[in-house]
């Protein structure tokens, strides 16, 4: 699917997330020009064609007392990395994961994922289970645990007004 | 009562009751597309909407939500990536200051490793994205590694949370 100019408009708006009133989609229809129906068939369209992934609450998981958290890399053979990554993103405590570009010589790792604890002796302990689970124990791997963190927000795909003036 | 909370704070796990813990852990996905969400929600848990509000109102005003909105499918309503940089341990905080002004950064970590700042840029496009990392490397005269993704294994579907 193509995104049109009410698509990004609409993705914009929403950016910020929902305004905590009773009709949260006709408030938005009023700061865009649209209606009620049309912002709830938009939203709908892009979730139906999957643009938007996830729909919903989202939570400050640091907040809740998940402190620790590592961003676990692999250097996996590039013919096995598909599965490894597929095999990895079974398991549960791993929220994400992806396969990205090598950078040599400074970076040889291709496969990453992170891991959420609540501390770093669960985290290293999940790691070492995510390794052995996955038959990823022989190759080279790194645990970048998070030291501290400046920013975390939603991402921005459209500037909001006072940002692109 | 009700306070505004840093985002370093951790909120005590009894300080939220079975109904917070619902708010929370329910409605990551598939958030009612209808004129009154909130009170479909109240519908399901057996309250009214006014409370629905409040409540969580107050986990946002507590740093407990970050909001309730969408995330995107990489790559589709624009362009994004991981950037790398490893940044002298005594310029770390300017280096991220610097990173973290661009609206088109979103998270920004520093992390245990001789690349030690990582960061997540979004932009409407990759071009935009690309000056973004090159205005990033000349300001600081540091390189910036750009590691798109690849392929997803695992894209986010919330964050599982546990009580215990």
């Amino acid at each position: 699917m193509e995104l049109n100019d009410l698509d990004r408009r609409l993705i914009a708006a929403i950016q910020d997330g929902l305004p905590m009133t009773s009709r949260p989609y006709a408030a938005i229809g009023e700061r865009i020009g649209l209606g009620e129906a049309e912002v709830i068939a938009g939203l709908r369209r892009l979730i139906d064609h999957a643009v938007i992934k996830r729909f919903g609450v989202i939570v400050r998981h640091r907040a809740l007392g998940y402190r620790a958290n590592a961003m676990v890399v692999w250097d996996v053979p590039d013919d096995r990395v598909a599965d490894s990554g597929r095999r990895l993103a079974e398991l549960r405590f791993v929220t994400l994961c992806y396969r990205r570009p090598r950078w040599l010589p400074v970076w040889p790792y291709n496969l990453f994922c992170m891991i959420h604890g609540r501390d770093r002796a669960t985290v290293e302990a999940l790691v070492d289970q995510a390794s052995a689970a996955t038959e990823l124990d022989d190759l080279p791997r790194a645990v970048l645990f998070s030291r501290r963190q400046f920013k975390q927000r939603g991402a921005r795909y459209v500037p909001t007004p006072q940002e692109a003036a | 009562m009700t306070h505004t909370a840093t985002p370093q704070d951790t909120i005590p796990a009894a300080a939220l009751d079975a109904l917070d813990r619902r708010l929370l852990d329910d409605f990551q996905r598939d958030f009612p597309l209808h004129p009154r969400p909130f009170a479909a929600l109240a519908e399901q848990l057996g309250v009214s909407e006014a409370e629905v509000l409040e409540r969580l109102g107050d986990l946002q005003a507590q740093g407990a939500i970050s909001r309730i909105g969408a995330v995107l499918t990489p790559h589709r309503a624009g362009w994004s990536t991981l950037a790398a940089m490893a940044v002298p341990t005594d310029e770390v905080d300017e280096v991220a200051e610097l990173v973290s002004s661009y609206p088109e950064v979103n998270h920004n970590y520093e992390r245990e490793h001789e690349l030690n700042l990582w960061f997540v840029v979004t932009a409407p496009s990759r071009e935009r994205l690309e000056a973004v990392l090159g205005e990033i490397e000349t300001r600081t005269r540091l390189p910036v590694l750009d590691l798109p993704l690849l392929d997803a294994y695992r894209l986010d579907l919330g964050f599982a949370l546990s009580w215990s």
